[in-house]
């Protein structure tokens, strides 16, 4: 219990992995806060590369993990301008309002 | 030991924080806490000997991508409470679904598959010289491609959110210098004392 294991950081980056779906499930309706979920998820995904990596003593998992982070990034910035855009056309960032492309 | 200890807090206030994210009521609040826990994360990394890692998550989460949060959430003008229209019903499915993967992840991983790692690897050669001595000659073209992606995302992030308003003047360079004299200037031949009829109209109104 007191002596750290490789498994003590993936029970971790599964916690904060499962934590962030259960965000995505609870907050369908607000994309903000599951914006905000999958950028947990991404998290935990780095967590478990970098744990692998460091346990391993390979970098190819940090590396990994900086283009992850470079992606998670661009991602949330191309997310959230999308939103502003769309908050400005509609008036509204709820979910079930984006069905403009529904035919 | 003490490294236990740190370890424990570290999760600890990251995982708390992330459920607060995910069911706080207001969203500056969940940005504040994916800041809280985007720190404990690189708390976690430090204690495992990616220091690089740890200094770019503080400086590219919370700096950057965390204040961006921050920024939409105070610019948009939007009723969060009945947002949460339908928190309660969703509930029992997301904790069936969340227990589910933690059940299987954990499962999974005190199998025999990752068993018996029990130390990191220590080596003497910093962190960051080492992950840079790869970065920038095994994996430099995927260095660049990453910059381009940025590169995308920026441009693309610029192109979308620019808008032209009706209504707004503005500073358009070209059509100064395309400006001439002839074009705007009138020069309007008064005839010695008579009073000017139509040039003075203008200047006695100002």
């Amino acid at each position: 219990m007191l002596e750290l294991s490789l498994n003590h950081y993936l029970t971790v980056s599964a916690m904060l992995f499962a934590l962030g779906i259960f965000g995505i499930f609870l907050n369908r309706k607000n994309i903000i806060t599951i914006l905000m979920s999958i950028e947990l998820m991404l998290l935990a995904v780095n967590i478990n590369m970098v744990a692998f990596s460091a346990y391993n003593g390979d970098l190819e998992g940090q590396i990994f993990s900086l283009f992850i982070l470079t992606v998670a990034a661009a991602e949330a910035a191309i997310g959230l301008a999308i939103l502003v855009v769309f908050f400005r056309n509609r008036g509204s960032i709820a979910v079930e309002d984006v069905n403009v492309l529904k035919g | 030991m003490i490294e236990a200890l740190f370890f424990y807090l570290f999760a600890g206030v990251m995982l708390a924080s992330s459920v607060m994210v995910v069911v706080s009521r207001n969203p500056v609040y969940s940005v504040l806490f994916l800041i809280l826990a985007f720190f404990n994360a690189a708390g976690l990394f430090v204690l495992i000997g990616a220091e690089f890692l740890a200094m770019l998550l503080v400086v590219v989460y919370v700096g950057a991508v965390a204040v961006l949060f921050l920024f939409v959430v105070m610019m948009l003008d939007i009723n969060f409470a009945e947002m949460r229209a339908g928190f309660q019903k969703y509930l029992p499915l997301g904790l069936i679904v969340g227990g589910i993967l933690v059940f299987e992840l954990v499962v999974a991983m005190y199998g025999d598959a990752f068993g018996g790692k029990t130390a990191p690897v220590v080596s003497e050669i910093a962190n960051t010289t080492r992950l840079g001595g790869v970065l920038y000659t095994k994996y430099a073209f995927l260095f660049q491609l990453a910059g381009l992606i940025l590169l995308v995302a920026m441009i693309g992030a610029i192109s979308l959110t620019l808008r032209k308003r009706a209504g707004v003047r503005r500073q358009i360079i070209a059509e100064q210098n395309a400006r001439r004299p002839a074009d705007v200037l009138e020069v309007i031949k008064v005839p010695s004392g008579k009073a000017p009829a139509a040039a003075n109209t203008g200047k006695a109104e100002e």
